[in-house]
């Protein structure tokens, strides 16, 4: 059986560009919610100092992260924002002294086992760098060690521009491989898969040299097919074996982690020096000089444009990765996010998509969704409220890759009217869980 | 402030357009308009004009009538008209030709909600109606040189051999038939094109044709000559592949196009008819909605499902 997917225009301009820090920001806003889970908590108030690597949020509740400063100075307010989901989030605002004073708190931590490595995990304030957001130290704490098969280390990097974990694996490859020792030592794990997709033919050559002298690593080069660096698709296509809906890929005996995570992990161990800023791709039409950048966490885009060279022209849309899973942002105040890859800034012309037409049933949906639903058919029976065939469809399967829409030749949005379908889905679902008791 | 624009993802969309894949279709048909003209003269090339104008003019008059949106410029009453007049013979009398066209259009695609929502294929139902209502001018069956003559199928139902075309003369398209489905070498061409620029699978046209062939085989007739004979080539390449009409699972596909070569076998073989391609895929775009149902493809929902 063959995954489906689309081919969509690679655009990874910035591969080559090793990445520029820029450390000279004036403001860094930080938002408590940057993960998927339970906000953390502001532990600092207006005028308290703080340095680089300071505790700012504390984690709140199991499902949550702490969170660093990644400048020194005073803060200035908690305030609250609206995330790119439309909801208020609370947020520190710290005005840079351009000191970069470190923390006295930044120190490697002590690491003697399984529990305090997953502890130092925690503490780091890593998540899915990938895009995700998920805390990784929850993805990594498995109950039972015994039930991991293979650990995937997801360097498919398939959306179009961004090329922030191809630069991981050109300018660290090292800490990726220490941070396979770690997974060796701290959970047993034995089997390791590289996922790439074959454009990314430098990183490919330097993970095969690296892995030929690494027991149980080796690289499996993909075709860059998208989504391949879906979590679903490259497990299936790595080892072969489909998660089943509702399930976890520990389930199947397999934990995916994106490379970039990895690195920071083995990087924090050695450093102690939590995730306080992000290696991200600047790029799209209305970016005047596309590149990579490093910038504390909570600059805004606008800041981080004004020292990235600036735009060609003004940017119409603005998105939190990109174009094919991007979330739009309202405005350029909008902060770098932990799980912030890249930022796609478009001009006019790619802002605005194509008039969409009437469905012509071609079927295209269908035979490129990779989880083989049935867009035009959800899109039917959501317009029509039928809950019971939406659930027929398994459109809450769906992981809103964009295939559908992207090679819909009626430009219709579909995965929009997948993630309507689903919180129609889930409505029903909840109000029967309701009437059954 | 800078005002951003704020939509869901994805933000980029592929090639392909509506407009792209039916101008793919015209490219496709390009051959057997030819074909039709070298054949039967120009007059074809009248036959054609006549029912693209007055298809693309009725779907405007229709679509401004009832307040729509004007959807012309998707070149999709461009296609109903190239294939209606492929499916009529040469000396079709224009305004008949002109009254099939308004048919396919407004009663058979707006009346049913325009493009995408039709159920039954404009070109194939407006042949049925026109055989029907004008049945001496639709099967007035003649050459260039105006000598009237039977099409293979029907001189092969009289059983009158000295009609009959060599195979060569089939493949050519040198006989006598409706303007586009005498050449099978021009259809076959289209079809390829089709293939390659991905518009669309050969799911359809292997299984209608497919089994034709089989069944021809056990009946024993004449395998080639039920191929390249009759309309065959151009319903399983163009009609029976129209996208609204007609399953989109590989294994829909499948079925469709086994049950339109069986009809078309059965209409052939014991029916009244000499040819039976139009009624069979006809009653198979009724069937279409039951096809998808039973085969929809199946999500990766995982070793013990739910």
């Amino acid at each position: 059986m063959k995954i489906h997917g689309i081919k969509v225009p690679h655009r990874k301009h910035t591969a080559d560009l090793k990445p520029v820090r820029l450390t000279d920001v004036k403001t860094i806003t930080v938002p408590m919610s940057m993960h998927i889970g339970k906000p953390a908590r502001a532990v600092v108030k207006r005028g308290d100092a703080v340095k680089v690597g300071q505790l700012i949020g504390e984690a709140d509740g199991f499902v949550s992260s702490p969170i660093y400063s990644g400048v020194s100075g005073k803060v200035l307010k908690i305030d609250e924002m609206t995330a790119s989901n439309g909801a208020g989030v609370p947020c520190v605002v710290i005005e840079n002294d351009g000191q970069n004073e470190v923390s006295e708190s930044v120190k490697p931590p002590e690491v003697s086992d399984f529990q305090s490595f997953i502890e130092a995990v925690k503490q780091s304030g890593v998540v899915g760098l990938g895009g995700a957001g998920f805390p990784t130290f929850i993805k990594l704490g498995v109950k039972d060690v015994s039930q991991i098969r293979e650990i995937i280390i997801n360097a498919a990097e398939c959306e179009p521009y961004i090329t922030s974990d191809t630069r991981t694996m050109l300018d660290k490859p090292e800490y990726i491989f220490k941070g396979i020792e770690l997974l060796k030592k701290y959970l047993k794990a034995k089997t390791f898969i590289i996922g790439i997709e074959n454009n990314k033919r430098e990183a490919i050559e330097l993970m095969q040299k690296k892995a030929a002298q690494c027991e149980g690593v080796s690289v499996k080069v993909l075709p860059s097919i998208y989504p391949q660096g879906g979590e679903k698709v490259l497990i299936y296509n790595t080892v072969g074996r489909i998660v089943p809906k509702g399930k976890l890929p520990i389930d199947v005996g397999v934990i995916v982690i994106n490379v970039t995570t990895l690195a920071f992990i083995a990087e924090y161990m050695e450093t102690g020096m939590p995730l306080v800023e992000k290696c991200l791709t600047f790029d799209g039409s209305a970016v005047k000089e596309p590149k990579n950048v490093i910038v504390p966490i909570g600059t805004s885009i606008s800041e981080l444009a004004e020292l990235a060279g600036g735009f060609k022209c003004e940017p119409k849309k603005v998105l939190y990765g990109g174009p094919m899973m991007g979330i739009a942002v309202p405005g350029l105040d909008a902060p770098i996010l932990k799980n912030t890859n890249a930022i796609t800034a478009l001009d006019e012309k790619d802002g605005f998509m194509p008039k969409t037409t009437p469905c012509i049933n071609c079927g295209a949906c269908l035979s490129h969704c990779p989880l083989r639903l049935e867009p035009r058919e959800i899109s039917r029976a959501y317009s029509m409220g039928n809950a019971e065939e939406l659930a027929a469809l398994h459109v809450d399967l769906c992981m809103e890759c964009g295939c559908c829409s992207f090679i819909c030749p009626a430009n219709r949005p579909l995965v929009q009217n997948n993630k309507l379908a689903k919180a129609l889905l889930r409505m029903k679902q909840s109000e029967q869980k309701k009437e059954g008791k | 402030m800078n005002k951003l624009i704020s939509a869901v993802s994805p933000h980029i969309s592929g090639m392909k357009t509506t407009q792209k894949i039916m101008l793919d279709v015209i490219i496709a048909l390009m051959p057997a308009v030819i074909a039709s003209v070298i054949i039967f003269g120009w007059r074809s090339l009248l036959v054609v004009g006549i029912c693209v104008a007055t298809c693309v003019i009725s779907e405007f008059l229709f679509e401004k009538l009832c307040k729509r949106e004007v959807t012309i410029t998707d070149l999709s009453a461009v296609v109903t008209g190239v294939i209606l007049a492929l499916n009529l013979p040469v000396s079709i009398p224009i305004w008949q030709a002109s009254l099939g066209s308004v048919i396919a259009i407004i009663v058979v695609k707006q009346l049913f909600g325009g493009i995408g929502q039709n159920f039954a294929n404009p070109a194939i139902t407006a042949r049925i109606i026109m055989m029907t209502a004008f049945s001496t001018t639709m099967t007035a069956w003649v050459f260039p040189d105006a000598v009237s003559t039977a099409t293979p199928l029907a001189a092969l139902a009289k059983g009158d051999a000295a009609s009959m075309p060599s195979n060569l003369e089939l493949l050519l398209g040198w006989h006598g038939g409706c303007l586009g489905e005498t050449c099978a070498l021009a259809l076959i061409l289209g079809g390829v094109y089709l293939l390659v620029r991905r518009v669309i699978s050969w799911h359809i046209p292997v299984a209608f044709i497919g089994t034709v062939a089989l069944m021809s085989l056990v009946c024993g007739k004449d395998v080639l000559y039920q191929l390249l004979s009759g309309g065959l080539m151009l319903a399983a390449i163009f009609m029976a592949t129209d996208y609204s009409t007609s399953p989109s699972t590989p294994w829909g596909k499948i079925i469709f196009g086994v049950g339109c070569g069986l009809i078309t076998v059965l209409i052939r073989f014991w029916g009244n008819f000499p040819e039976g391609v139009s009624f069979s895929i006809l009653i198979m775009n009724i069937l279409t909605p039951y096809i998808s149902k039973l085969t929809r493809q199946r999500p990766l929902i995982g070793g013990e499902g739910k």
